[in-house]
């Protein structure tokens, strides 16, 4: 447990953008081996199925497992999509590996393909991450002209041609199904599921979306084997992965962790403590949309998928914003409302007009015009929005909302008698 | 919709287990065993947005709720409509669909049909704890095309009327722009709701959003009453409903239809009708209804009542066929029922035989035409004229140019005309047919409104509107349907059934019959094509003939 570099390895090597060095440093090695020894889709698959990966763009499901969804007997095309839209508020690791590490990315986007047969790849990249794409672009380029992407791909039968999509600023598109919807030229709007990506995805074709990160463990895992990765960290919840740190630490940044590291770890060890040595007061540890913890769980709790689910967060996409005592719980809880309701795509009546009206019931209660039965209420609204919408966006948007207002319910009443003793 | 041949899944639904075909949708398996579940996005003829999330059910074994209008039963599925978790979500649901809903109901053209209304009263009853001010839309009393109007604030953005037209009338004009409670309902830049289905999304909009610019402030629309029909504007001969207003004789201008609605049926229009068709209706309050029966033999036009006016066309005719060589002409209009067709045809042939019928499907409207809906034939009933005899390929009918010639070469004798305005063509036929008239002996003219046509007449006989009578059309594929009296004939009008059946009384025969009902069985056991049908089984869906 504790900290490994695995892929913070590249991120530190100096230049590790440019093809030489990330071979001088062992790139593509794990491809090329896949390729040469004509790996079958299986091997691929129970691989990295063995090594416990999971996706880290937020939802955690099974890498191994989600490629091996994707139809066999069909023909026609299947596709590939990188889901490079990192938006969560607080999460910043993505573009980190696509800065200083992109032929890692695009070495596990190669094996990921040849897991299920795919020969067209998409990489839909945030619009604002300009200098990543630029990067990114180049490298993809490099890896053209070295014969890794493209026709016959290390000199073998098998094609990829990659093709890289700039999204044009909605959060939204980083949801899978309505990033699919912008890449068909349509209005990103998450579509209903079933049926999954995996059998009608993009263009109505079977399509595996994967995260950055998660794609550039899978060159890792073959390398060292699904043994190794899969044990790091702890049973049941394997493996590593980045977490961005933010907030009010003396070290913000990337911290490559074994899973099950305790946060009180990377909070006071890796992350150098909090800002002037004031006390802790809370920390949302995968992104604004994970329900938050009080300084008490923080202390506790151990980074892995199950212990965080256990007391009703998320590890989420591993952004960890860490608060301390001098944070206006409201204020934090209205910009992170408002991110939302900026970003809710309007399709579904649940999240368009919740995220609006709670945002609203927020601005009351700073403008001080806010009561307590305000503070019932948005909890109340949150709840009506949880697991009643088309895509995760509602649940992003409520659990900020539900986990705040109970958990700093003080601060939030403090707030509103506050603003009935000017009105008295 | 369900082929026998489909698999069959057990699924239970609020407590009892049924069989439905696999595949079904849990909305449409619940509805077919009488369970209503409130939606607003949902609509049977559009694809599934999953929007509106009002169709919530719970599945057991499944831990969120799920819209059941996207859903498929499945075998060993336990569904519950309404459970106390579904009636939460529901009024959670309609809650949020009001948060920015601007509750204008008290002027608003959809209060008294309005979903939200509706669904407040069924599903709703919560007290508001809207303490925030709304969000404002720009566009108010907008007009999208030349019948809709649009206002943002009132529309809940389930995109039935998005769907509609990129799905059904295939002209996409429409999109919701802009995101989260921003969103709004609008034209693409450049374009306007200007196709020939454009008003359907008024009907499937389910709140006062997008209302018809016609019927705007006319007529509330709890003072309207309804009667089953069949629209009159060309042969495919769509369902519709007759919404009028005799209550309050005071809106509209005394204008008794207040709009013409869709009404579903699946072998012939869907959930659809055109928008020529939804305004083919306002002949039948125009002021030149023609009220009295008018004669106007010796040039100065009398009104002596129906009974001296039906003995001087009787004895008119009668001493035209008795004194002169000339040919007794009817001209046949397909907009004329099948039970007038029929007494035109008995009446005629078995009084004045020797006459002759001339039949022509030219109407004064365009011949438009599309695979949707429209059809080139403007005229309800040209399959029945076909079936009772009167029409091209039956033996010895002419043509509108033969009754041209003949009228040209001063061969007629007589001319009735029932439901065709020849002089109201477009130019130059109608120039041409005023000059026609002229030069005939005797014209009489039977139809529903002054024209062109009936100032040339003799002898003019009021008839009924489509919405004034009862009587059978026979769309272009064959299918009898009846549509429905909603109100009496203006004035003196009357039915041209019945009006046929007295003149001929007058001419000396027994044609008393008591309703359209008993023309169409007389029609019945007379005419081969119509043989075996029975006036009480046409229903509401109509009957195809043998």
């Amino acid at each position: 447990m504790g900290r490994v570099k695995l892929i913070s390895r590249f991120l530190e090597i100096e230049n590790c953008r440019s093809l030489a060095v990330y071979e001088a440093h062992g790139g593509y090695a794990a491809a090329r081996r896949v390729v040469a020894e004509n790996w079958p889709m299986d091997r691929i698959i129970s691989t990295v199925k063995a090594s416990n990966l999971r996706g880290l763009g937020g939802a955690g499901f099974s890498t191994g497992g989600k490629w091996g969804f994707v139809p066999r007997d069909m023909e026609g095309p299947k596709y590939l999509v990188v889901n490079a839209d990192e938006s969560e508020p607080g999460t910043f690791k993505d573009r980190h590996i696509m800065m200083n590490a992109p032929h890692l990315l695009l070495e596990g986007l190669i094996i990921a393909a040849l897991s299920f047969g795919a020969e067209e790849a998409f990489i839909y990249i945030r619009g604002e991450y300009f200098e990543p794409y630029q990067v990114l672009k180049k490298a993809l380029d490099e890896a053209e002209k070295a014969g890794y992407l493209g026709h016959n791909i290390f000199g073998s039968i098998r094609s990829l041609e990659v093709t890289m999509h700039r999204g044009a600023g909605a959060y939204i598109c980083g949801e899978e199904t309505a990033l699919l919807s912008s890449l068909e030229g349509f209005k990103g709007w998450p579509k209903l599921k079933p049926p999954f990506p995996a059998v009608k995805g993009l263009f109505s074709r079977p399509t595996i979306i994967n995260n950055v990160e998660t794609l550039s463990y899978v060159p890792i895992i073959i390398n060292q084997g699904p043994e190794y990765f899969a044990g790091l960290g702890v049973e049941k919840s394997g493996g590593a992965r980045l977490f961005g740190v933010s907030g009010h630490v003396n070290r913000p940044g990337i911290y490559e962790l074994s899973l099950g590291t305790p946060l009180s770890e990377l909070i006071y060890e890796h992350a150098g403590g909090i800002k002037d040595g004031r006390a802790l007061k809370a920390v949302i540890p995968g992104g604004s949309s994970c329900p938050v913890l009080t300084a008490e769980e923080a202390e506790k709790i151990n980074l892995d998928f199950d212990s965080l689910a256990k007391i009703g967060s998320m590890l989420g996409s591993g952004g960890v914003i860490v608060m301390d005592e001098t944070t206006d719980m409201v204020r934090v809880l209205l910009r992170i409302c408002r991110f939302y309701a900026n970003e809710s795509c309007g399709q579904c009546t649940p999240c368009r007009e919740g995220t609006g009206w709670m945002t609203r019931i927020l601005e009351r209660i700073i403008s001080g015009e806010g009561s307590f039965r305000d503070l019932d209420n948005l909890v109340d609204i949150s709840g009506m929005i949880l697991g009643n919408t088309i895509c995760p966006l509602g649940d992003a948007a409520a659990m900020p909302v539900m986990s705040f207002v109970t958990k700093f319910r003080k601060d939030f009443e403090a707030r509103v008698k506050a603003s009935a003793t000017v009105k008295m | 919709m369900s082929d026998s041949s489909a698999k069959m899944v057990k699924t239970v639904i609020d407590g009892k287990e049924y069989s439905f075909p696999e595949g079904m949708s849990i909305f449409e398996a619940a509805k077919s065993v009488g369970i209503e579940i409130p939606h607003y996005c949902y609509h049977p003829g559009l694809s599934i947005a999953g929007a509106c999330r009002m169709c919530l059910v719970e599945i057991e074994k499944m831990p969120k709720l799920q819209i059941s209008c996207y859903m498929k039963v499945a075998e060993g599925m336990v569904v519950h409509t309404s459970c106390e978790r579904v009636k939460r979500a529901r009024q959670a649901m309609l809650e949020f669909h009001l948060v920015n809903h601007p509750l204008d109901c008290p002027v608003c053209d959809q209060a008294g049909e309005c979903g939200l209304q509706i669904y407040y009263m069924t599903h709703g009853l919560y007290f508001s704890r809207l303490g925030e001010n709304k969000v404002k839309k720009a566009k108010k009393a907008f007009p999208l095309g030349p019948y809709v109007m649009l206002d943002q604030e009132r529309c809940i953005l389930c995109s039935r009327c998005v769907r509609f037209s990129s799905e059904i009338s295939k002209t996409s004009e429409l999109g919701i722009f802009e995101r989260g409670d921003r969103s709004e309902l609008d034209v693409f830049p450049g374009r306007k709701l200007d196709n020939p289905y454009s008003v359907n999304v008024v009907d499937i909009c389910p709140v006062g959003a997008l209302t018809e610019r016609e019927f705007r402030f006319k007529t509330r629309v709890w003072y309207l009453e309804s009667a089953e029909s069949i629209c009159p504007g060309c042969a495919r001969g769509c369902n519709i409903y007759i919404h009028y207003n005799l209550k309050r004789p005071y809106k509209n201008q005394g204008k008794r239809i207040s709009r013409l609605k869709p009404r579903y049926n699946p072998e012939v229009n869907n959930w659809w009708i055109c928008d020529e068709g939804r305004y083919s209706f306002s002949f039948v309050d125009k002021e030149d209804r023609l009220l009295k029966p008018l004669v106007r033999l010796d040039g100065t036009p009398a009104s002596p009542g129906w009974n001296d006016t039906l003995a001087q066309a009787a004895e008119s005719l009668q001493s035209t066929a008795a004194t002169t060589k000339g040919e007794m002409a009817v001209l046949v209009s397909g907009r004329l029922t099948n039970e007038e067709l029929h007494f035109l045809k008995r009446v005629f042939n078995e009084q004045l035989p020797g006459s002759r019928f001339y039949f022509s499907a030219l109407t004064p409207y365009p011949e438009t035409e599309d695979n949707i809906l429209r059809k080139k034939d403007k005229n309800p009933n040209t399959r029945g004229v076909e079936l009772i005899g009167l029409g091209p390929g039956s033996a010895d009918i002419g043509s509108l140019g033969e009754l041209k010639s003949a009228a040209r070469e001063g061969k007629l004798a007589a001319l009735y005309l029932a439901g065709h305005d020849p002089a109201d063509l477009p130019e130059p036929e109608g120039a041409e047919w005023a000059e026609i008239l002229a030069n005939v002996p005797l014209v009489i003219y039977q139809g529903t409104n002054a024209s062109a046509t009936s100032l040339k007449a003799h002898i003019v006989l009021p008839a009924a509107a489509f919405a004034e009578q009862e009587g059978t059309v026979t769309n272009f594929a064959g299918r009898v349907q009846i549509q429905r009296c909603a109100f009496q004939p203006a004035g003196d009008s009357l039915p041209g059934w019945e009006i046929l059946s007295r003149l001929g009384e007058a001419l000396g025969g027994e044609y008393k019959l008591e309703s359209a009902r008993a023309v169409f069985q007389d029609l019945a056991l007379n005419c081969p094509a119509f043989a075996g049908l029975d006036y009480d089984k046409i229903g509401s869906a109509g009957i195809i003939y043998k």
